[in-house]
């Protein structure tokens, strides 16, 4: 995001650098001088050619009819037949609905959920019981989107599961719920919440750092409480890092994470479990419609760059501080 | 600062002290539960509905999933390609960014902002399946190592590094003679071994977790990674209405699926301390570079 910000900065030590000898000469004479560099240069500057630059010309079969035989570039031209189909298609209204609602609790619940948890570990003085806890919060991160599935699998196990156990017991229930549709959209969340809440916490405790302690100390003197320094120093303390992740998780929104949703999508749940990143995976390949699934690729794509720059746009209105 | 002196404060403390040691060991129970599971027998994990120590210890679920060809050659592969992934998409990233640290090297800066906007936009699952189908590397091991050889987010930490080294040491290497690549390779490199470490720990961790790309590139089920063999054995077989499985799948029995979740949780733990510290360094380098 900031990228762009540190080139800046280094074309200016460019500039103000006397130029190099090289410089003057021609591009030839530069490319001999350098040949050894450019040399280096060569196979990262492939890679990004072929595997990041390819698919995105590749992404024209959105708007051709693509034949396999043909390739990209023989394919013919369809317009954006693909893209009314889409709209025009029963299964729109309910991957939307899908994407939308997974998302909103992953903003509703976990993202609040990390900032409390960063909140209480600031206020722990008792450093080896920080540590401790940070190193044990931390370690789901790490592990893979099939590891968390599994580990879900075997809790919530038909019958036999612990989880499956105490969950139908406490609503004094016996449904599977792992294929129940009902308890989907619950699963998903608790996995978002158990792998990446603690993790999320380390840039809001960064964030917490900074804020200035004599502030607290002025606000004790005036006979403030623990909380309520939390909501007039704290928080407004971290409001720009709270601003920034909640553009870039609104940024994500359709970002549903390919990998958790495949994994706990089964025959029982599909009904509420397609969202638009599986749906391109059904269609596209096992299906093999390849320029249709393109285009619900690119419409996602595409309603994400909307939503991450409208977000910034109305955080800067209302706030002054966006990301960008 | 004297913030424990009222009555209110320290029953606030005791109180989030104890939440916040819940919180971390209801994180950890899921993992003492699956350790305990993979060396309780059959008998054991079906009756009792909650443990961290089996009442019968007993490594039969290892015995037999080592004695299984399947998982045996998705470990060997596994490690095989992570181990080479690793060292290929560092090579690659690397190389890349000394270059790029070079403040007078023409095509630079055009080069950067293309890698730029990569980070940003994407062509997405098919087309990207596509070219890796029309490059002939479908059930390639390439196809789970060169997609996502260089991470631009990555590339740009290690040329921003190589940047802030002295440039002295590098005159007066080229005053003894030394060329560009010996100047890598003897003087930068062995300064940059933490950063390198760092980043060797990030491809090797995405290659080993990677479930999508066995998925999109492997269908023959014969180059299975362990991620893959994983989701074949804990998956029920009745709720797999989503295909690539194989037809002569056997639902295994339960401690056999808690012991391929400990072997492939097993690296990662191990690499844990190293991980924890270089990656939470790593992230907010990421919240203020990135």
């Amino acid at each position: 995001m900031t990228a762009p910000v540190v080139e800046a900065k280094a074309s200016e030590r460019v500039a103000t650098k006397p130029p190099a000898p090289a410089r003057r000469r021609g591009f030839a004479v530069h490319f001999a001088h350098y040949k050894w560099l450019y040399l280096l240069l060569l196979p990262g500057v492939l890679y990004f050619a072929i595997f990041r630059y390819g698919p995105m010309y590749g992404v024209s079969i959105a708007f051709k009819d693509y034949v396999p035989f043909l390739g990209v570039n023989g394919s013919p031209w369809v317009g954006v037949t693909h893209f009314t189909d889409f709209f025009a298609n029963p299964d729109f209204p309910r991957l939307l609905g899908n994407t939308l609602i997974l998302a909103f609790l992953n903003l509703g619940i976990a993202f609040p959920l990390t900032i409390i948890l960063a909140l209480l570990l600031n206020e722990v003085r008792l450093s080896v019981l920080k540590r401790t806890v940070q190193t044990l919060v931390y370690i789901p991160h790490f592990l893979s989107w099939t590891i968390v599935a599994s580990l879900s699998f075997l809790l919530f196990a038909l019958d036999i599961g612990p989880l499956f156990q105490f969950v139908n017991g406490l609503f004094g229930t016996n449904v599977d719920i792992l294929s129940d549709p009902n308890w989907f959209r619950p699963l998903i969340v608790l996995q978002e919440i158990w792998k990446n809440t603690g993790w999320g916490t380390i840039i809001f405790l960064a964030a917490l750092a900074t804020v200035d302690q004599d502030q607290y100390e002025a606000a004790i003197i005036d006979g403030a409480g623990r909380f309520r320094r939390v909501w007039h120093i704290t928080l407004p303390g971290i409001r720009s890092t709270i601003i920034v992740m909640l553009i870039l998780a609104i940024g994500q929104m359709l970002n549903t994470g390919f990998e958790q949703i495949y994994l706990m999508t089964n025959a029982l749940n599909r009904s509420v479990a397609d969202v638009f990143d599986t749906y391109v995976y059904f269609v596209g390949i096992t299906q093999g419609a390849y320029s249709y699934s393109t285009a619900v690729g690119l419409f996602k794509s595409l309603v994400g760059i909307v939503l991450i720059f409208g977000t910034n746009w109305l955080s800067k209105r209302f706030n002054q501080s966006g990301l960008f | 600062m004297k913030i424990h002196n009222t009555r209110g404060g320290r029953v606030f403390d005791a109180a989030n002290y104890v939440f916040l040691s819940l919180v971390g060991i209801i994180t950890l129970l899921p993992f003492v539960y699956v350790i305990a599971g993979s060396f309780a027998n059959e008998a054991e994990i079906t009756r009792r509905a909650f443990f961290v120590w089996p009442e019968q210890f007993t490594l039969g679920a290892y015995e037999y999933i080592f004695s299984t060809p399947a998982f045996t050659r998705a470990l060997i592969t596994t490690v095989l390609v992570t181990l080479v992934g690793t060292l290929i998409q560092l090579i690659l990233t690397v190389t890349m960014a000394y270059p790029l640290a070079k403040k007078n090297l023409r095509g630079r800066k055009l080069i950067m902002s293309l890698v730029v906007f990569a980070m940003v936009f994407s062509g997405g699952m098919i087309p990207t399946f596509l070219l890796v189908k029309d490059l002939g590397l479908l059930n390639s091991y390439w196809a789970l190592i060169l997609p996502a050889a260089i991470n631009p987010f990555s590339l740009i930490i290690i040329k921003n590094f190589f940047q802030e080294l002295p440039q002295e040491l590098e005159e007066s290497a080229k005053m003894d003679g030394a060329t560009e690549i010996g100047i890598l390779w003897r003087i930068l490199l062995p300064l940059s071994k933490p950063v390198l470490a760092t980043f060797a720990l990030f491809y090797a961790v995405g290659i080993w977790n990677d479930f999508m790309s066995p998925l999109l590139y492997l269908s023959d089920n014969n180059m299975w990674t362990l991620q893959m063999y994983l989701r074949q054995v804990t998956a029920a077989s009745d709720l797999l209405g989503t295909g690539n499985v194989d037809p002569s799948y056997i639902p295994p029995e339960q401690g056999i699926k808690f012991a391929v979740i400990v072997v492939a949780t097993l690296p990662i733990l191990i690499f844990y301390p190293f991980l924890q510290k270089h990656f939470a360094k790593g992230m907010l380098i990421g919240s203020v570079k990135g």
